[in-house]
């Protein structure tokens, strides 16, 4: 297959120069989902794209509704960002690879194996939620901005130490660019030649700071060039485009050729959590023009277009969408309360006296 | 018993070194790095050799960037390894603060127990060696300050090895900060081979009944010249090295208060907020009764490290600032 990539000369790339990846931005659909130029997926794997993809946005819609209800904590939607993040975890295994998500990435978390009561459970900030089940390799959501870069290159540097062939995937927010722990874990990444995906979804706005307020550079995979490293710019709500582009950019890791920066062009439809009011800050003639490139209607036009979906596949889609949240839902409601005394545990191995003393009081037993 | 084993006389860096090879001998996921820590051994020469020994893979330099170096460890340490990193002065870990206090000791709690930092952070601290600007900081405070990071400051290099030993092998994250006044300036027997020390405990170095000394790290050497000056008009004064800041051993600090009656608290970093105010304060929760005296600190002014030699003397407690504290204490 042509790398999206267009890395010509790896020897170059060995020596940390590498040449400005490509700026353009990686399409497989046009803005209708009509396919621009030959598939590279399998047909079993639109159809698996897809599903993914109304799961997510399925969630999407039930979480923000349950926020409404009082339900759910303060949620961070990804409304229109579905195929940005399911691209990406759909090429990662969830008990060899790793995700270190940020708090918008409940999608790619929910794709990549986080069962969804856990999800629930997560945003209603009860314990129960924060840690992945065994077989998951999903670090608890970031809440500060960047940190998880330089974590993100130690677990896949550690991969390689380790003898595995595992990569990890990290993603950040455009605003999260302007930190110095975006830069110096890209750097990081790149001198050890890290089997790490660097996922920036630029959605235009960091809260209400948009885009070109918070950078002067066109194109945020152009600072790959600073790492030597490659960057490709996809358009991130296309789920081939940005399917293809991840599976590259994993399979290279896996070989050992180090990580990629990955730019996924896309838009936050929502607010920035459901505490938000957008209206101080932007008028939505954006998100009108954004919701005609919608993912999922992209991807679900693509399959007609190949003659692969239909209204009763759909129909069925979405019956079983709703059982399966229904059932996970009743799960996270049988979660019991979380004890105070449990704030005292999990700190250290063992308690030490400090947290000794704290349980038993909070217990009544001091 | 480390007490039957042979010994050599080594100084506080090559107790270090000694300690970090025996740790990378024994445990293959272990691995030592930061910046001038692989091929030049470090500035102070603590991992002199190692990268040699063990090659690129198990020590190695890295990019010159303090968060990057303790957010790749935590990454590291999360991915099954035991990371030990190299901060190359105390006073240089303020950029990793972020990684360190959003992170480092949160991250078993906030993934409850899915996720550990099993990583040990060394840094040279303190004064008294007439260094530039921002290379005599003593942080320990801000550091106690972090919930589910414990922090320990060898005095000795016997000390040092085993309590390095221990925090290496500790499931939880482990701030190791090492006196730079301490690591040529003492030379002690120290047993060979693999041993241990137990974390979160104090010792009683030298026994007193006059009044006892609260202190750790450079200021251990410090206190046994006050104490000795002391002993000379008759005085003895009982000498409590903490060693281990997190987790605390109040025990052995009340004990000592209910013995002598009279309590003195030394440490380098500034006065106000300092470790030594945690100390004080919980002597004064639980031990007050036992007081003859109120509880007096020794410690740096509230005001940066001067970095000018000739009064940096000034700066940093000593024997006389000591003496004039227990004087205090024993005249109330």
């Amino acid at each position: 297959m042509h790398s999206q990539f267009r890395i010509t000369n790896k020897a170059h790339m060995a020596r940390g120069w590498a040449k400005l990846s490509n700026v353009d931005t990686v399409q497989y659909l046009d803005d209708q989902g009509k396919p621009l130029r030959e598939i590279p997926l399998s047909n079993e794997e639109l159809l698996k794209g897809y599903r993914a993809l109304r799961r997510a946005r399925y969630f999407d819609e039930r979480a923000v509704l349950l926020q409404r209800q009082g339900r759910l904590g303060v949620y961070p939607p990804f409304r229109g960002q579905e195929a940005a993040q399911v691209g990406v975890a759909l090429c990662l295994k969830a008990d060899h690879d790793w995700l270190l998500p940020s708090y918008r990435e409940s999608a790619a978390a929910l794709t990549f194996g986080m069962p969804i009561h856990k999800l629930i459970l997560s945003w209603r900030a009860d314990p129960a939620g924060w840690g992945a089940p065994p077989d998951v390799n999903m670090v608890q959501f970031y809440i500060p901005i960047a940190t998880q870069i330089p974590q993100a290159a130690g677990v896949a540097h550690a991969q390689r130490l380790l003898g595995k062939d595992a990569v990890a995937a990290v993603f950040i927010g455009d605003g999260g660019t302007s930190e110095g722990d975006f830069h110096e874990g890209l750097n990081f990444a790149s001198v050890f030649e890290a089997p790490l995906l660097v996922v920036v979804q630029n959605n235009g706005w960091a809260i209400s700071v948009p885009t070109h307020k918070q950078m002067k550079v066109k194109r945020i995979a152009q600072r790959a060039q600073g790492y030597g490293i490659p960057g490709v710019v996809v358009d991130g709500n296309d789920l081939v485009a940005v399917w293809s582009v991840a599976k590259e950019a994993v399979e290279r890791a896996r070989r050992g050729e180090g990580p990629t920066l990955i730019e996924a062009l896309t838009y936050r439809i929502a607010p920035h959590t459901t505490s938000d009011d957008p209206s101080r800050y932007r008028s939505e003639e954006a998100t009108r023009e954004w919701e005609k490139r919608d993912p999922i209607l992209r991807m679900r036009n693509c399959l007609v277009h190949l003659g692969l979906w239909g209204e009763e596949a759909e129909a069925q889609l979405t019956e079983a969408l709703e059982r399966e949240f229904e059932a996970e839902l009743a799960l996270a409601d049988q979660a019991r309360e979380p004890k105070p005394w449990e704030i005292v545990e999990q700190v250290y191995a063992e308690m030490q006296r400090d947290q000794k003393a704290a349980w038993s009081y909070l217990r009544g037993e001091a | 018993m480390i007490a039957e084993r042979q010994t050599r006389v080594l100084n506080n860096v090559q107790a270090i070194n000694e300690a970090l090879d025996l740790a990378l001998e024994r445990d293959p996921r272990v691995v030592v790095f930061g910046e001038d820590v692989g091929t030049m051994g470090g500035v102070f020469r603590a991992s002199d050799g190692l990268q040699q020994k063990y090659g690129e893979q198990r020590v190695f330099d890295t990019p010159l960037a303090e968060s990057g170096i303790v957010g790749f460890g935590i990454g590291l340490a999360m991915a099954g390894l035991r990371p030990v990193a190299e901060i190359q002065f105390a006073g240089f870990l303020y950029p990793a603060l972020d990684q360190i206090l959003s992170h480092l000791g949160r991250m078993r709690h906030r993934t409850r127990g899915r996720f550990s930092i099993p990583m040990v952070i060394r840094a040279p601290y303190g004064g008294g060696v007439k260094t530039p600007e921002q290379h005599a900081d003593s942080p320990e405070a801000i550091l106690a300050h972090v919930p589910g990071v414990k922090v320990v400051i060898p005095s000795s290099p016997e000390r040092a090895k085993g309590l390095l030993l221990a925090a290496i092998e500790d499931p939880d994250p482990v701030f190791f900060l090492e006196a730079i006044k301490l690591y040529r300036g003492v030379k002690a027997e120290v047993p060979e081979g693999y041993y241990t020390l137990p974390l979160g405990r104090a010792r009683v170095v030298r026994e007193g009944d006059a009044a006892s000394l609260f202190c750790y790290g450079g200021m251990v050497e410090v206190c046994q010249k006050a104490a000795e000056v002391a002993a000379r008009e008759g005085v003895e004064l009982e000498i409590v090295d903490l060693e281990t800041l997190v987790p605390l051993d109040t025990e052995t600090i009340f004990a000592s208060v209910q013995k002598t009656g009279r309590a003195v608290v030394v440490y380098e970093a500034m006065r106000t907020g300092g470790f030594g105010a945690e100390v004080a304060a919980r002597i004064a929760e639980e031990a007050l009764d036992y007081l003859q005296a109120p509880i007096v600190r020794v410690a740096g002014w509230d005001a940066p490290y001067p970095p000018f030699s000739a009064v940096e003397n000034y700066y940093r407690p000593d024997a006389k600032r000591v003496l004039e504290a227990v004087r205090k204490v024993l005249t109330h």
